[in-house]
């Protein structure tokens, strides 16, 4: 009987398995096993793991802290728009705002230094993405993520949106900058 | 009101179908295809727009286009030709009149109301949300409203399904267990009473917001209950396409399923682990701990890949066993090299199956692994993989089952056969390359959802690679050979439903159940065959398919780990 009638036996359950499903099911679920522990095991043996810090906020409460951190670090503007760009001490909270359709500010890190990066979105959900690194990250608005992070190499970077935010989502673009340590 | 109890059997493939269930199945194939051929339209809009070399709509159009496009291939195609299956899967194959065909109406005409009231919604102008629809970017109301009311049609088509199961079983029109593919049907119809669930839960306080008895959608509450529903609409595909393989290795080669218990067991295993997956698209949110995540993500350790893996196996291994057993017996793949490559519905099932696995299986697993998902998600490779699974896996091997109901069900002749028999490989093959190359342009960063990838004028923009811009215009070329494909199957279908040779057979008549309809014959009990006693080679019934699986394992295993070595060059992260 083939699969669009009822199964000949009715007993169907009891054939034994085929040599051939035996085997790949039993190959295929040690293959599942393999990858189900490699996420546990990059958590411990890995580098690059997305935190799991996150706080409630709001984007006043986010904003202020922003805007604290640049009237302390701020050392030029750049664009037409002057955005500030800010040289934090390496080691220390730094944040980025997410809103239509800007990042804000620019940061400038240094080589080889750990930061913990807090973002948020002052609006709708924005798409934290990491060019060319290609590290994405989800930004919400009322959530304050805490992701601790390490530029490997000197240059400079780009931050795009790439999480659809309206009619100007494609112009949402910013830079990062890595600097060797002075 | 007096129960409609009319059938007519097929001639050529003995298939009775029940009058009412008849004019539904058809009338809900044709609202997809419909729908597919607006959503077509808008495809190749969008491809000649993110092809940057050409570049064709103006922002606000594309997002429009894009949002459509989403909603009525994603939802409005697949939905619809998914009750077709499932009222063909309850009253044909179960030879039992559909359950309340009034019912099922309302569930119809809910379902076109719902699709065009979207539809309007966006076109509008005021509501290019995507198919997401992520608050606290709102739509118009109507958008929500249109696919509430299609939601609510789906599921009374659901409950048909079901009401129609218990009258084949009350009324005996079956022995024993139902058949397979049915039983594969009635897994999509479970997954689908979930999904449709969870889409009322987000949905309905949506829309409230939307028309301010709100006041306000939490973002990742949001995301993390819509996914619930937009994931699980996937895995009703999955497990509706799975069966309309087996349907097919069935009809085109009276393929007999290699065991029921492994194949049925996989389809349990759909039910019981694949909804956990909408937490694939989570895995960059703040605010879900990394236990949640990779529980979820890998469908408490890959149970439901593991039946995906499985069904990959056994439906060429049935259509394997079936070609020896019919003489194709030697080397590994003279059953293969003898499968009827110029028949569509085969052609169409092979590419499906294949395509499904190697580029939509594969590249799912990686976007579901946590830390991997961090250099993929949001950015074309997503889209490369959905095109993978839920074009060539589920679009494909609908239009391989059309290819054999519009004969049977529509009692038509197929127009321009000639094309047809190429339908199935220019549109596979063009959506693979489609997939592969955004897939490639994804992992060099490309967004999805982006009218520019360019930057054009903005100071602070990005410039992509040379690489990514080739990537994305390989993807347009091998999108615009798809289009043809869908251009090519849309022609033959609408062709032969509308204006096909009518096929006439003498004494043709819709007949009273109990008069014409005959009785189903008891099944014997018969001694299970043991295949690979005289067929296949060392105790391997199907050792061609099992090479096929291993040569998919090695892919699989290899592409994995390119991945995490790739991830290990990334800044670190904590």
């Amino acid at each position: 009987m083939s699969a669009i009638q009822s199964p000949a036996n009715r007993v169907w359950w009891k054939q034994p398995l085929d040599r051939v499903e035996g085997s790949w099911i039993a190959i295929a679920f040690v293959w599942c096993l393999v990858m189900f522990f490699m996420m546990p095991y990059w958590h411990v043996y890995g580098k690059q793991n997305l935190s799991n810090e996150a706080y409630r906020t709001t984007p006043e409460m986010f904003s202020g802290k922003t805007q604290a951190m640049v009237d302390k670090y701020k050392v030029r503007e750049e664009t037409d728009l002057k955005i500030p760009v800010v040289h934090p001490p390496a080691g220390s909270d730094v944040y980025l705002i997410a809103r239509l359709w800007q990042w804000w500010p620019m940061l400038e890190l240094e080589e080889g230094k750990t930061y913990r990066l807090h973002l948020s979105s002052m609006d709708w959900l924005h798409g934290f993405s990491l060019q060319p690194e290609n590290i994405n990250i989800e930004v919400h608005p009322n959530y304050e993520h805490v992701v601790t992070l390490t530029p490997t190499r000197a240059g400079t970077y780009s931050i795009i949106c790439n999480e659809y935010c309206g009619i100007n989502h494609h112009t949402m673009a910013s830079r990062l900058y890595v600097v060797k340590p002075k | 009101m007096a129960v409609n109890r009319m059938f007519r059997i097929c001639p050529s493939t003995g298939l009775s179908y029940h009058e009412p269930a008849e004019k539904l199945i058809r009338w809900n194939a044709v609202a997809g295809v419909v729908s597919l051929l607006v959503g077509g339209i808008l495809a190749l809009l969008i491809i000649l727009t993110r092809w940057q070399a050409v570049h064709l709509l103006p922002p606000d159009w594309f997002y429009l286009v894009l949002t459509v496009h989403g909603l009525d291939m994603l939802v409005f195609w697949i939905i619809f030709f998914e009750i077709a299956v499932l009222y063909f899967c309850a009253s044909t194959l179960l030879r039992c009149r559909l359950a309340a065909p009034r019912w099922a109406w309302t569930a119809f005409v809910l379902m076109v109301a719902g699709a065009l009231i979207n539809n309007y919604s966006v076109f509008r102008g005021d509501s290019s949300v995507m198919f997401t629809s992520y608050a606290p970017m709102g739509a118009h109301p109507t958008f929500y409203l249109g696919l509430i009311l299609f939601a609510v049609g789906a599921l009374i088509g659901c409950f048909v399904f079901f009401g129609t199961l218990v009258l084949a079983k009350n009324e005996k029109t079956y022995r024993g267990s139902v058949p397979l593919v049915t039983f594969g049907a009635v897994t999509a119809a479970i997954i689908a009473v979930f999904t449709i669930a969870s889409g009322a839960i987000i949905l309905i306080p949506t829309f409230l917001w939307s028309v301010g008895l709100v006041d306000h959608i939490d973002s990742l509450m949001y995301r993390t209950v819509w996914w619930a529903f937009g994931h699980s609409a996937q895995q009703v595909n999955v497990a509706a396409h799975v069966s309309v393989w087996y349907a097919i290795a069935a009809i085109v080669f009276n393929a007999k399923p290699m065991s029921e218990k492994v194949s049925r067991t996989a389809f349990l295993l759909y039910i019981l682990f694949l909804q956990l997956a909408s937490a694939h698209h989570l895995l960059a949110d703040p605010g879900l701990t990394s236990n949640w995540k990779i529980f979820n993500t890998s469908y408490a350790m890959y149970l439901a890949v593991l039946a995906s893996m499985v069904h990959g196996l056994t439906v060429p291994g049935s259509i394997e066993v079936a070609q020896r057993e019919k003489g194709f017996n030697n080397g590994l793949f003279e059953w293969l090299r003898r499968a009827p490559w110029g028949n569509p519905c085969f052609s169409a099932l092979f590419i499906s199956l294949i395509g499904f696995g190697f580029l939509g299986g594969i590249s799912g697993v990686m976007m579901g692994t946590e830390q991997l998902n961090l250099i993929i998600h949001n950015t074309i490779y997503v889209p490369g993989h959905f095109h993978a699974t839920v074009v060539i896996g589920t679009t494909l091997a609908f239009m391989g089952l059309t290819y054999f109901l519009i004969p049977t069900l529509f009692r038509r002749e197929l127009m321009f056969p000639g094309l047809a028999k190429w339908q199935p490989y220019v549109f596979g093959l063009g959506m693979c390359g489609f997939s592969l190359f955004m897939m490639g342009a994804g992992t060099l960063g490309v967004p999805r959802r982006h009218w520019d990838m360019s930057f054009a004028g903005n100071p602070l923009g990005y410039e992509f690679p040379g690489m990514a811009y080739l990537m994305m215009a390989l993807m347009a070329i091998c999108g615009l050979a798809a289009i043809v494909g869908g251009a090519m199957y849309l022609l033959i279908t609408v062709g032969s439903v509308f204006l096909g040779k009518k096929i006439e057979t003498p004494g043709f008549a819709y007949v009273r159940a109990k008069d014409g309809v005959a009785p189903t014959t008891r099944p014997v009990e018969v001694a299970f065959e043991t295949h690979g006693t005289n067929i296949g080679t060392a105790g391997f019934a199907a050792p061609g398919t099992f090479v096929l699986a291993m040569v998919f394992l090695v892919a699989f295993v290899l592409y994995y780990f390119v991945n995490w070595k790739y991830l290990s060059t990334v800044w670190p992260l904590s």
